[in-house]
């Protein structure tokens, strides 16, 4: 998973990055379910390896000539990102490191339920839940105002 | 299972986001390097919502995904609408706002 996150920042061919992303979301989606989240992991696999991947082929699609190789897909700040990365995740580890040590997680044998999230989302996080209605209904507008032809 | 190993992923996770952000030329892989990084927030909230035993993480992660979906679509309308512009999407050679 970290070796295709790393062909997705790497690669010289946006589709393989697109696809590769898929990889790292898959990953991404089975840890939720290694941490007892299944219904986030189902909604992973659905919002994003099926609606977001396609949004990122079809953006490909749309906005270039050519499928294949290319050169120049990096800017000039290539190198100077490597450090700002390494000093980030160095930074980040010895933060963790001193926190959590070699805590380990609590075993569980059951996962969190659906109706426990409802529960959640349809109670105390109401608020935050219409607020979400708004911006995606926003943004469903906003991208048709943007991608209309006038 | 240890409560590090998946913070480290996800530290990993965002590191690797934040070079492509910085690296990258292209309007469409900057937004795949966010992606990256708001999975490594998700990892991030589930770990701590397991580790305390509460919910409240996987409504988060529920309202990132969410977020995420807007962000992609209104993002790629940009792009859409920047490449019908200017027949490019290298955010290098968009510098009309520069003072």
């Amino acid at each position: 998973m970290i070796i295709a996150a790393l062909r997705v920042v790497t690669t010289n061919n946006v589709v393989h990055a697109a696809l590769w992303l898929v990889v790292v979301l898959a990953g991404a989606a089975a840890q939720y379910i290694l941490l007892a989240a299944e219904f986030v992991a189902v909604t992973q696999v659905l919002v994003y390896i099926g609606a977001v991947m396609v949004l990122f082929l079809f953006g490909t699609m749309l906005t270039r000539a050519r499928i294949g190789t290319e050169s120049d897909l990096n800017n000039s700040y290539k190198k100077l990102g490597i450090p700002v990365a390494l000093v980030m995740l160095v930074a980040m580890g010895v933060a963790l490191l001193g926190s959590f040590g070699d805590e380990k997680l609590p075993q569980t044998d059951t996962v969190v339920s659906t109706q426990e999230i409802s529960d959640q989302i349809f109670g105390p996080y109401l608020l935050p839940f219409w607020a979400l209605s708004f911006v995606l209904l926003a943004a469903v507008v906003g991208a048709i105002v943007l991608a209309r032809k006038d | 299972m240890f409560v590090n190993q998946f913070l480290f992923l996800a530290a990993v996770l965002f590191c690797i986001g934040v070079y492509g952000v910085v690296a990258r030329k292209n309007a469409v892989l900057m937004l795949m390097s966010i992606e990256l990084i708001l999975n490594s927030v998700n990892i991030n909230l589930l770990t701590f919502a397991l580790r305390n035993g509460s919910t409240d993480g996987h409504t988060f992660a529920l309202y990132i995904i969410a977020v995420a979906a807007a962000e992609v679509g209104v993002g790629l309308g940009l792009v859409l609408l920047v490449y019908r512009n200017k027949k490019t999407i290298s955010v290098d050679d968009l510098s009309e706002m520069r003072g």
